[in-house]
């Protein structure tokens, strides 16, 4: 079973809200990628997103595009993130993980060589930012490799385009809390509400909401009714600046664990 | 030459032009781009929109612009004649004001109050703060913070008429991340604000509607030669940054085989040295802004920066609709280099007393190379995009001279 559906079973079964953190690859720095990724999991993480970083990242904000820019600024390409995730897994055979970033590393890399060595690796899925599903034709050898396509769902989603997403979602469909991009923290947990429980019902996946997600507060919020919660550029903004391994995991911890003890709390 | 039948016929429905084009964007923007679609798609084919239209082209841009023959030009190089298509006396100075008057049009038909723009050489943003302030829209413009440095007089003449120019800091600080910075505008505030994209790149359907509104370059000098000589032009060519004035000038002679079609790109230092634009000459398919096309990108994918002379050139991806033609064989792409177009733009200004922009100074130098393969009585079709005046402060300072 893929890791990510195996962990969505288990939170389930546990009546857990999954913790799922953002961070860009390289930032802040190249160096400790992994041991980074292993503070997460040991702050509560359940599933990471591990960003690739793009030149012209279109839909993020400006915590995630300059942590983007330093990455590139250090040399930090595709085939090195393989390498972190491959890596991790020598230590952590469980905790999913979800490439995210954009078309072009992986069109240039070529898609059934990044299927490959992406499996090979360990990767369990990838959320390409700008291939919206009409366009994901171009991923079959990543889906056919087993690589779960995870989709974006967005405030302004038609409801006919809504039915077709949750029928298409796989590994858990991605909602997008405000029309706008990451780290602007418009969050308005009533406005989401209704319309992630209707998602929820619908699709044939987990349901986990993003963007504006920035403390144990505004987590617990979105916890009443999503399946998971993805927390990004609040945590590449704590990350960054620090280059030693263990200011970098004390950070994530510092930053990770208030969020998983409020999300476990009654 | 090529299995294609009818270049008329594209886009598809989806907006791709063969493998190229499409819709690559963040589910956010599907909606809006979804519902300017179906607004795009009514209003070409409505009979009111097609007059209004019509009449501001007529009265406001000051169209149809004359084909010129330079005949001392001709005279000099000593090949076939050289045609200039005058976009360069236009309203606002150059081709990129028949597209806003457009989408301006299409803007206020959906309700739209707010118009955003993305620039580099300053020219698309003027002409949208133009348009926006004539038809009483709010106008945010937003430009690389190295184009700022390099057009400052557009940056002034866009605050003259209204608009608010933001500086983009982020990345290469030129017009790919000024087009990023504006589409995370539009994405925010979708409700209200219309995105005039400046060219014929993004996603569907703004390749097929830029096109569209410049493709009155092209119908125009194709009736005007046959008006006017009898006859079609051997060759046409025009400079290619994001391609919105070289398709204008290409669309309408698409079928016609025997016309021979070159754009002309930015090789700026030269495209040995890496330091140039030409994304179709030099690039790879891949995927930037919202379409699939030809880019200059690095093994990783990351976009590289480009280099040339003059800012509305130095876009490290193309329109879709110039990959499918490269790749078709219905046009052929080469690198002009920026001292290439000094030349051109010198020889054009003392031979014609024509200053061109830097942009079309490349179809300029390009058209001389071509006149040189035909007999003289050939005839070489340049569209003149634009008027220099923007870029005398940046040839002065590249050749010492203080104004
Ligand atoms: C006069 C002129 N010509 C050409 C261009 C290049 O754009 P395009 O390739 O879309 O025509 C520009 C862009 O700013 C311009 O100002």
């Amino acid at each position: 079973m893929n890791r990510i559906d195996a962990r969505f079973a288990q939170l389930k079964a546990a009546h857990r809200t999954g913790l799922i953190p953002f961070v860009t690859a390289g930032d802040p720095s190249p160096e400790h990628v992994v041991a980074l990724m292993h503070a997460l999991v040991e702050a509560g993480a359940d599933l990471i997103e591990l960003g690739v970083p793009f030149s012209d990242p279109m839909a993020d904000g400006p915590v995630i595009q300059h942590a983007s820019e330093r990455a590139i600024a250090k040399g930090v390409g595709l085939a090195d993130v393989l390498g972190w995730v491959a890596e991790f897994r020598q230590r952590d055979a469980d905790t999913p993980v979800v490439l995210m970033g954009y078309l072009n590393p992986v069109e240039i890399h070529g898609y059934a060589r990044f299927a490959r060595e992406a499996v090979q690796a360990g990767v369990d899925g990838v959320l390409l930012v700008d291939c919206p599903l009409e366009e994901s034709a171009v991923l079959a050898s990543l889906r056919e490799a087993g690589l779960r396509q995870i989709l974006l769902a967005a405030p302004t989603t038609a409801p006919a385009r809504m039915a077709a997403l949750c029928e298409s979602a796989e590994g858990f469909l991605y909602y997008v809390s405000f029309a706008g991009i990451t780290g602007a923290g418009r969050l308005s947990t009533s406005d989401i509400a209704a319309r992630v429980a209707d998602i929820r019902a619908h699709a044939r996946t987990p349901v986990a909401v993003g963007f504006g997600v920035r403390d144990a507060q505004s987590a617990k919020a979105i916890a009443a009714f999503a399946d998971a919660v993805v927390i990004g550029s609040a945590l590449v903004e704590r990350l960054a600046g620090a280059d030693e391994e263990g200011e970098i995991a004390a950070r994530a911890r510092a930053f990770l664990e208030p969020i998983r003890t409020a999300l476990d709390a009654p | 030459m090529s299995t294609i039948d009818d270049f008329h016929a594209w886009p598809d429905a989806q907006g791709r032009f063969g493998n190229y084009g499409g819709s690559y964007v963040a589910e956010t923007l599907i909606a809006p781009l979804a519902e300017l679609t179906e607004a795009y798609l009514r209003l070409r084919k409505d009979p009111a929109f097609i007059a209004e239209l019509d009449r501001d082209l007529t009265n406001y841009v000051g169209r149809p612009s004359p084909i010129y023959f330079a005949e001392r030009l001709t005279k000099h190089v000593g090949g076939a004649r050289i045609l200039l298509k005058r976009e360069d006396l236009n309203h606002t100075g150059a081709h990129k004001i028949n597209n806003t008057v457009g989408q301006a049009l299409v803007a206020r038909h959906m309700g739209k109050t707010r118009i955003i723009a993305e620039t580099g050489a300053g020219q698309h943003g003027v002409a949208s703060a133009t348009v926006a302030t004539r038809l009483g829209l709010e106008c945010v413009v937003y430009m690389g913070a190295v184009d700022i440095e390099r057009q400052k007089a557009n940056v002034y003449r866009m605050k003259l008429l209204g608009a608010e120019v933001v500086p983009v800091t982020s990345g290469s600080k030129t017009l790919k991340d000024a087009l990023n910075e504006a589409m995370r505008d539009w994405v925010t505030n979708v409700a209200d604000t219309f995105y005039i994209i400046g060219t014929v790149a993004g996603p569907h359907p703004y390749p097929l509607m830029v096109r569209d509104f410049n493709a009155i370059v092209g119908r125009e000098a194709r009736a005007q030669m046959l008006a006017q000589y009898g006859r079609l032009p051997d060759v046409l060519t025009a400079c290619v940054g994001g391609g919105s004035n070289a398709i204008g000038l290409f669309h309408a002679f698409l079928n016609d085989r025997d016309v021979r079609i070159v754009g002309a790109e930015a090789a700026g230092e030269g495209i040995a040295t890496g330091h140039h634009a030409a994304s179709l000459a030099a690039g790879r398919p891949g995927v930037l802004h919202g379409n699939r096309t030809y880019v200059l990108c690095d093994d990783n994918g990351q976009i590289t920066e480009t280099h040339s002379v003059s800012a509305g050139l130095d876009y490290p991806g193309v329109g879709p609709e110039h990959a499918f033609l490269k790749d078709a064989g219905r046009a052929d792409y080469v690198g002009v280099t920026d001292d290439e177009a000094l030349e051109a733009f010198h020889l054009l200004a003392r031979s014609e007393g024509i200053l061109a922009a830097l942009e079309s100074s490349h179809a300029v130098a390009q058209a001389i190379k071509l006149a040189r393969e035909y007999p003289k009585d050939g005839i070489v079709l340049c569209n003149l995009s634009g008027r220099g005046d923007k870029d005398v402060h940046t040839i002065a300072e590249r050749e010492g001279v203080e104004v």
